[in-house]
């Protein structure tokens, strides 16, 4: 059995990283989807000085809702403003306040919800009940009330993105906590007289690292999609920046008459990256763990 | 049925639990929205852009009830829940309960229909794709599904806006738009509906694509039980081992995710409505945050945390009372 396991590794360590790329392609083929928007999105955001000839802010009032044409691909707005250069600068708003906003929420809650299974008793009593309370909150209520006393603003729509996600990773990642501090090497670990922040640190975090970085990738769909919604509502991200959530602000009715290009391809780039990172974080979660690849 | 003791112990049990995690939110809830310095009269007298002295904003503070110290203020905002005294809109300066009852039927009307097109479709579509599962149908509804949860609701909203004037111009020759004031459904039915659809389904295809997933999910698992197996072997026509075995055991994880969307449901509705322009609960919460109107955000929020809280109770006990093995523990 082992010979067999080994001659497969070689086989694998022979393979140039195209073919291994390719083979996970085949065996993920929604996942690598993903990635792949996911990738784009990444370049769109990094590279958007580059990608497009016009400035994503100038109003240009000649060009008031022209549509879609050779010059300007998806039509521009109400302010003259290109649409597609609009959505390619988006993507930079929504992977800052995506990433973010899941980065320091589900690192929070991982340290939160670690620190909860480890220390056990009282302490985890009190951080669940906690965790109950912010979790009775649907999350699109418990983010307009942060903006609600913070104001509008991206660092303001990040706040309140995050804070919601504390919680949802802490009991996720606690669950998992739960079972590892059972593990004999915690008990060696706590035999050798390693201080609770060592314990926690060094040997319970990096094996709930599964389970962080499923949640992390969902918190990012997640994201992009509520701070969307924020941005739509007016609560969000303000004018002149460009999001994607904003540039559908506005009268359907008008749009439809007028301009229907102008709440259709936004909105198709949000729906895209939440695909995205959705597939990606399914692929990613079949990959981590599994118990759950049947599924 | 005979309805044992511990089942009454269990429910009484429940009940209390949800004291405390009402009690923390409306903390929350309270301190949150004071964190930050400015109020309803900051933004109602120097909003107007002209010149207000501060003997002004004092007075209409103290007129509200701001001017008291937050403890006193919190304090009135419990004890208010016992004498049934929610407070006056900081805004309109109506009682908060009469301004949220002309709207709640209209979000709770609009969150049932939403529930049902959503378990409508979910469960026969779940099944389907896990009875068919990795052929070229469980692909579609997959997608279907996965596009859902992608899809804002309220671009879906704009969607269906723009597909119903484009395509009633085109097919009738006049643009249809849905009616735009409210009327109960047991006034006009037609007109209800025809108005209340539209938004049902925009925010019901998020919730329905939940559901289908989590059918799917649950349905496959269940038949790879042994007593699937067993059925198979004694030559059970499939039809009938779908139906009576398998479906009826998968529907606990799916009743659960139905009742945890639900509560979501609530909250989806307060973009939703803004699309439609439809003078629901969602609509008020946005419009009094903007307002900073604490007097009604933290009530409509207490309202909504509410709702999760016994969607969430109610699922417990369908729960238990469905399923035989749960211990009321």
């Amino acid at each position: 059995m082992t010979a067999i396991d080994q001659t497969i590794d070689i086989g694998d360590l022979q393979k140039a990283w195209y073919q291994r790329l390719f083979e996970m392609a085949r065996r993920q083929p929604l996942g690598t989807a993903g990635g792949l928007v996911v990738l784009l999105m990444v370049l769109a955001a990094v590279f958007a000085n580059f990608l497009s000839p016009y400035d994503p802010e100038a109003a240009s009032w000649k060009n008031q809702l022209s549509p879609p044409d050779a010059e300007y691909w998806l039509g521009t707005d109400a302010f003259g403003r290109d649409i597609l250069t609009r959505i390619i600068f988006g993507a930079r708003t929504a992977l800052f306040v995506g990433f973010t906003a899941a980065f320091v929420g589900s690192t929070s809650g991982l340290v939160l919800g670690v620190a909860s299974a480890y220390f056990g008793g009282r302490f985890d009593i009190i951080v669940q009940r906690l965790v109950d309370i912010v979790m009775a909150f649907p999350l699109i209520v418990l983010a307009l009330a942060v903006v609600a006393t913070l104001g509008t603003g991206t660092v303001n729509v990040i706040i309140a993105i995050t804070i919601p996600f504390i919680p949802q990773c802490a009991r996720v990642v606690r669950s998992s906590a739960l079972a590892i501090r059972e593990m004999p090497y915690v008990d060696a670990a706590r035999a050798l007289g390693y201080g609770h922040l060592r314990i926690i640190m060094r040997h319970m975090v990096p094996n709930v690292m599964a389970p962080y970085l499923i949640m992390l990738t969902t918190f990012v769909g997640q994201a992009i999609l509520l701070e969307a919604s924020l941005s739509y509502l007016g609560m969000g991200v303000q004018e002149p920046t460009p999001a994607w959530g904003l540039m559908l602000q506005g009268g359907a009715e008008e749009f439809a008459e007028s301009a229907p290009w102008v709440p259709i391809f936004p909105g198709l780039a949000i729906t895209l990256a939440v695909f995205g990172f959705n597939l990606f974080g399914d692929a990613l979660r079949d990959v981590l763990d599994p118990r759950l690849r049947s599924r | 049925m005979f309805v044992s003791i511990a089942l009454h112990k269990y429910i009484a049990k429940r009940l209390l639990l949800m004291l405390p995690t009402l009690i923390g939110a409306a903390i929350l809830v309270f301190f949150l929205l004071r964190a930050i310095p400015g109020d309803v009269c900051e933004v109602r007298l120097a909003g107007s852009g002209l010149y207000v002295d501060e003997a002004e904003i004092q007075l209409c503070r103290e007129k509200l009830g701001l001017a008291k110290p937050l403890f006193v203020q919190f304090f009135d905002f419990i004890t208010g829940y016992f004498t049934w005294d929610l407070g006056d809109s900081m805004w309109t300066s109506k009682p908060v309960t009469e301004e949220i009852g002309i709207r709640f039927p209209l979000s709770l009307q609009v969150a049932i229909m939403a529930t049902v097109v959503a378990v409508v479709f979910a469960i026969p579509l779940g099944a389907i794709s896990a009875i068919k599962q990795d052929t070229w149908i469980d692909y579609v509804v997959r997608t279907f599904s996965i596009a859902g949860i992608a899809m804002p609701s309220f671009w879906l909203g704009i969607l269906i806006i723009l597909g119903l004037l484009i395509g009633t111009q085109h097919f009738l020759g006049t643009p249809w738009m849905p009616p735009i004031d409210y009327v109960s459904l047991f006034e006009d039915p037609m007109r209800n509906l025809s108005q209340l659809i539209w938004p049902a389904v925009a925010t019901g295809y998020r919730y329905s694509a939940v559901a289908t997933r989590m059918t799917r999910s649950a349905l496959l698992e269940v038949l790879r039980e042994d007593y699937i197996r067993t059925a198979r072997a004694k030559g059970m026509v499939e039809k009938i081992i779908i139906n009576r075995h398998a479906l009826k055991n998968s529907m606990l994880p799916v009743l659960t995710i139905i009742g945890i969307e639900f509560a979501f449901l609530m909250g989806g509705l307060v973009v939703t409505e803004q699309v439609f322009n439809l003078n629901g609960i969602g609509k008020l919460f946005v419009e009094s945050v903007q307002a900073q109107d604490f007097a009604m955000t933290q009530q409509l929020v207490m309202l909504v945390v509410l709702i999760a809280v016994l969607t969430n109770f109610i699922v417990d006990l369908v729960y238990a009372w469905l399923d035989p093995r749960i211990r009321y523990g």
